[in-house]
Parts: C-alpha cells; sequence; structure tokens
C-alpha cells in the first residue's frame, strides 16, 4: 500500500491515514453489500451506510494496518460522530 | 453393579484369548498378552497393592497400560495421569485422591512425590508373580478430563462404566489391531484400548516423542486395522505423507466436532475403511456412534430414548446424556455436580436441528459475542473446513470496542497453498465469500489469516485460547 513504509514525514501520514481508513471503509462497505452514501467530513458516521459491524471490522482492520487503535488506548475517547471526527481520531491517535 | 456379574480387567483379556500374536507394541519393544498370565511387571507385589489407591504416573503408555490390567479387582483405585499433567495438579489430585502409592516406569527421574506415598515401579521386565491376589474388588478408575477450557477435574468411573453393557457395537474382533492417536490415560484413548482387551484384539501405542509420520509408518508396519483420534489429530495426520502407510478398516473420529470435511477427506483416503464418529467424554462417557459418514447425528436418535440404554435430551439448546456409561461423580467437595436430578450428564455441547439432524455447534462456554449476537466457534471453522485447500482452521473472538467482540480466524492451507502473501490472496477471498455465503455477517470473519500450523493440546484437541 503506498506511502505507509515511507510516511516518516508529518504531512504525508495524516494524508495516508485518511486515505488508509476512506480506502478501508470503501472495501468493507463493499463485502458487506453496504450501499455508501458519497462521503464527506460532515456525514455522521451511522448516515455512511455501514452499520456498528462494519464500523467494528473497520476499527480491528486499522489497528493491522495503521497499529492504531484509539479506542482501546487508555485515554479516555469521545465517540466520533461524523466521518470527520473518525478520521481526526486516527491522525491524532497516530502522531 | 452387583459383585457377582464382575469380571476384573485381567479376566476379560483371558477370556478373550491369550494367542502368541495378542501383542502390546511401543517403539520400543512388544509384549505378548499372554505373559501377564502368571507374571507381573510391577516391583510391588500385588498384595501390597490390595485395597490401596494407586496413581499411575507412568511415561509409557504401555506400563500403564500392563499396570491397569495388573491392578483393576486389586486396588481400590486407579487413579491415570497424563503425563503432561502439570505437578501443581498432580499434588492436588493426590491430595484430594487419598492417594497410597505412586507407580512410575522411569528408572532416572524419582516419582514426583507426593506426601507420604510410597513409591513404586510399573513397567519391570516381566516376572513371575508369586502371591496371586484374587481381583475382587470394584476397584474405581479416576480420570482427568482434557481441561480444554479450565483446570482439568477428575471424575469417577468403574470398569463397568468404561467398558458399557454390551461391551462394544464391534464384538469380538480377535484378529484386530488397534491404534489410536490418543494417549491411553484420556478417554478416547482408554476406549480404544479396553476394545483392544476386550476383543481378543492387539495393540499399537503411539508415542509423544515420535511424531505423526514416525507413528503412521510404525501403525501401518504393524498392520492396524482400528484406528482412532480426534478430529484434530486425523488433520495433522493428512498432512503427513505417512498417511498412506496404514489401511484400516475402521476409523474413529471423537471428541471434538467432526465435521463433514473431514469426514469426507478420511473417506476419500480410505475408500474401504469404515468411518464412524462418536460422540464420547470423559464424563459423559461413549453415548453413541454415527456410522452414515455424515456430520451431526439423526434426530431420531433422541426419540429412541430408553431404546438401548442411553437416553438422550437436549435441555437449553445443549446434549444431556443418561446411561450407565457417564461417570459418576466429579472427585473432591465443591465440584460441580455431574449428573443432574434424573441422572442427566450435560455434555455443554450446544446443537442445532438441521434437515431431521442435530448437529453439533460448539461449546456452551466457547460462545463470542459479538454485539450481542451469539456465535461458536465451531460453526464458522466448519464453513472455513469444507474449501478443499484448507487443512484445518481456529476461529476465536477478539475483543472490539465497537461491538465487544469479532471474529477472526487462523487457517492452515494445504502444503500446496502455503507460500508468499500474494498466492494466499485468492484463498483468502474464496474462505470469504463461502463465509458470506453460508453465514450471517456477524459469523463471517473480520479478519483472516493464513498460519502454518495451529497449535493442537495434549488432549488431541486444538487449543482454544481465550482472546
Amino acid at each position: 500500500m503506498m506511502q505507509i513504509g515511507t510516511a516518516s514525514a508529518k504531512a504525508p501520514l495524516v494524508s495516508t491515514t485518511r486515505f488508509v481508513i476512506l480506502n478501508s471503509l470503501e472495501r468493507i462497505a463493499l463485502q458487506q453489500s453496504k450501499r455508501l452514501q458519497p462521503l464527506h467530513d460532515d456525514l455522521p458516521l451511522l448516515d455512511t451506510g455501514l452499520d456498528s459491524l462494519c464500523i467494528a471490522i473497520l476499527v480491528a482492520v486499522l489497528d493491522d494496518e495503521l497499529g492504531i487503535d484509539p479506542f482501546s488506548s487508555g485515554d479516555e475517547v469521545a465517540f466520533p460522530v461524523t466521518v470527520g471526527d473518525f478520521i481526526a481520531l486516527y491522525e491524532h491517535a497516530g502522531r | 453393579m452387583p459383585a457377582a456379574n464382575r469380571r476384573s480387567l485381567w479376566e476379560l483379556i483371558a477370556a478373550a484369548g491369550l494367542p502368541a500374536s495378542r501383542v502390546l507394541s511401543d517403539p520400543h519393544r512388544r509384549f505378548a498378552l499372554r505373559d501377564l498370565r502368571n507374571g507381573s511387571t510391577l516391583d510391588i507385589a500385588a498384595g501390597g497393592l490390595r485395597g490401596r489407591v494407586v496413581l499411575l504416573h507412568a511415561r509409557q503408555q504401555m506400563a500403564a497400560a500392563l499396570a491397569m490390567a495388573e491392578l483393576d479387582g486389586v486396588a481400590a483405585r486407579l487413579i491415570l495421569a497424563p503425563p503432561d499433567l502439570p505437578r501443581s495438579q498432580l499434588a492436588d489430585a493426590v491430595a484430594k485422591a487419598g492417594v497410597e502409592v505412586v507407580l512410575s516406569d522411569d528408572a532416572e527421574a524419582p516419582p514426583p512425590v507426593l506426601g507420604d506415598a510410597r513409591a513404586g515401579r510399573c513397567g519391570q521386565p516381566i516376572h513371575n508373580a508369586q502371591d496371586s491376589q484374587p481381583r475382587d474388588r470394584d476397584t474405581e478408575w479416576l480420570l482427568f478430563t482434557s481441561g480444554t477450557t479450565g483446570r482439568p477435574k477428575l471424575v469417577v468411573h468403574d470398569l463397568q462404566s468404561l467398558i458399557g453393557p454390551s461391551q462394544s457395537t464391534l464384538g469380538a474382533t480377535p484378529a484386530a489391531v488397534w491404534s489410536t492417536f490418543y494417549d491411553i490415560r484420556r478417554y478416547g484413548g482408554l476406549q480404544i484400548m479396553l476394545r483392544a482387551f476386550l476383543g481378543g484384539g492387539s495393540m499399537v501405542f503411539s508415542d509423544p516423542a515420535e511424531g505423526p509420520a514416525a507413528f503412521l509408518a510404525r501403525a501401518g508396519g504393524q498392520s492396524v486395522t482400528h484406528i482412532s483420534g480426534t478430529p484434530s489429530h486425523w488433520r495433522r495426520a493428512l498432512m503427513t505423507p505417512t498417511i498412506c502407510d496404514i489401511a484400516p478398516d475402521y476409523v474413529r473420529l471423537s471428541g471434538e466436532l467432526a465435521d463433514q470435511a473431514i469426514l469426507n477427506q478420511l473417506g476419500h483416503v480410505f475408500p474401504k475403511a469404515r468411518i464412524t464418529h462418536a460422540f464420547a467424554s470423559t464424563e459423559a462417557g461413549v453415548a453413541f456412534d454415527v456410522q452414515d459418514g455424515l456430520a451431526g447425528f439423526p434426530a431420531s436418535l433422541l426419540d429412541e430414548a430408553g431404546a438401548g440404554d442411553v437416553a438422550l435430551r437436549v435441555r437449553d439448546g445443549s446434549l444431556r446424556i443418561r446411561s450407565s456409561r457417564t461417570a459418576s461423580r466429579y472427585l473432591g467437595a465443591g465440584q460441580p455436580v455431574l449428573r443432574d436430578e434424573n441422572g442427566y450428564v450435560d455434555t455443554g455441547d450446544m446443537l442445532t436441528l438441521r434437515d431431521d439432524r442435530y448437529h453439533f455447534v460448539g461449546r456452551k462456554g466457547g460462545i463470542i459475542n459479538v454485539g450481542g449476537n451469539k456465535v461458536y466457534p465451531e460453526e464458522v471453522e466448519e464453513v472455513i473446513n469444507r474449501h478443499p485447500d484448507v487443512r484445518m482452521s481456529l476461529v476465536r473472538g477478539r475483543s472490539n470496542p465497537i461491538t465487544g467482540a469479532l471474529v477472526v480466524a487462523d487457517v492452515v492451507a494445504r502444503s500446496s497453498q502455503q507460500g508468499t502473501d500474494a498466492s494466499a490472496d485468492p484463498l483468502r477471498r474464496e474462505i470469504l465469500q463461502a463465509c458470506r455465503l453460508a453465514l450471517p455477517p456477524h459469523k463471517v470473519p473480520a479478519v483472516l489469516r493464513l498460519v502454518s500450523s495451529l497449535d493442537v493440546a495434549p488432549s488431541g484437541k486444538l487449543s482454544r485460547l481465550r482472546a
């Protein structure tokens, strides 16, 4: 997968995280036969067309691909409401 | 059991005939059973063991088997310790069972002791036994549960419950050469040994030091005709080239769910063999054998309660068994009650009814809870194992902040499929696709890894560690 191995520079990490999340999200929707709405940062997660099982799978896949699980990091995590919140949570945790 | 009916294990062995061709064998030696007629392999005379509580703690299965033949009807209790039992649990059991004598066969290592118990040796060269004792005691046989999901418990059997009233569905099989992947200190292995003993056959013991390939080659060399193991044992055997060295008439699976894939594969490799899967556990005994080559068992078995001596019922989804073959109790205070008020033993094996057949879906305690939906690992493994390029699989829960848990799978492919990640990808996709077709979304593995091997516990069952 592009750039993950070389994402030591600051700016590309952010965009890579976003890329991986959106990419995984689309793949999971396809696998689970869910119709994905056009994604934008303000779209509520549960309006994307993904159910909670899909989001659970997304969290597991991101844990494997990015090595990040912001929900289990031990910090109190406010549950992300929108797609933008979700991405920000990972970008934040990855720094 | 009325004492008048009681015949000791040795009397039953002898009654089946003692031709010179009847032998026990392991990698190191062969032993003609007839030599036990006036001989002993113990260094304590039978008189010193009469009415005693005896722990059999042998490394070699043969040493333990011969001691069992010598001591049933003599000792008050025989405790069969599998060789891998951790020391702490051994000590625990010794205290609980009131062990007075520990018999071991390892000349280098002193017996692990163990309170005030006297140490003795089994597996000694055969020597004349001077003081032949009457074999008239109702010896209790104590076995350890496999402890797949917890600390092993000791369960109490006697020879009658181990053998059953009809002895076996096979009857006398004097030409049979029996073998098993199991250790004979475990219920599944003990059953095979008893069939060899009672039916007049010979027996080939497995040995943990030699591995499946060498064992199968040796079993082939001894012309084994009847052989048993868990589905996990058999999946490993199917990965072994020497599987072709054996040509059994009878292949038996027990101890774990036998899915259609493993039954078909064995049928393919052994087209002339009778392939039987049995429902049996240390606590519940042997309940029934299924001989039609199909996974699960016919629902009509449940209606036949009272016919024969086995009654089955399903309560809260799990199989309960009442028969003369169940153990009588767990040993020790504070243990769970083994039989309910009507004499049924709850096996903890969960069933589902499909097309007039009950299928095992998994263990009561093994449920993965995905957002409130229950998943049994075994039901997912059954679907994965149907893929022709899959040898075995292990499904487990992985904790997840959204749904509490998710289903994940580790899969061992046939050797031809192992290789680079790139070549593995189509296989992973095909397996997942098959799961999506057969299972609701929450049961489909969220993550599927191809691995080179899976852990099989000493009990012969897949190690199911808690996620």
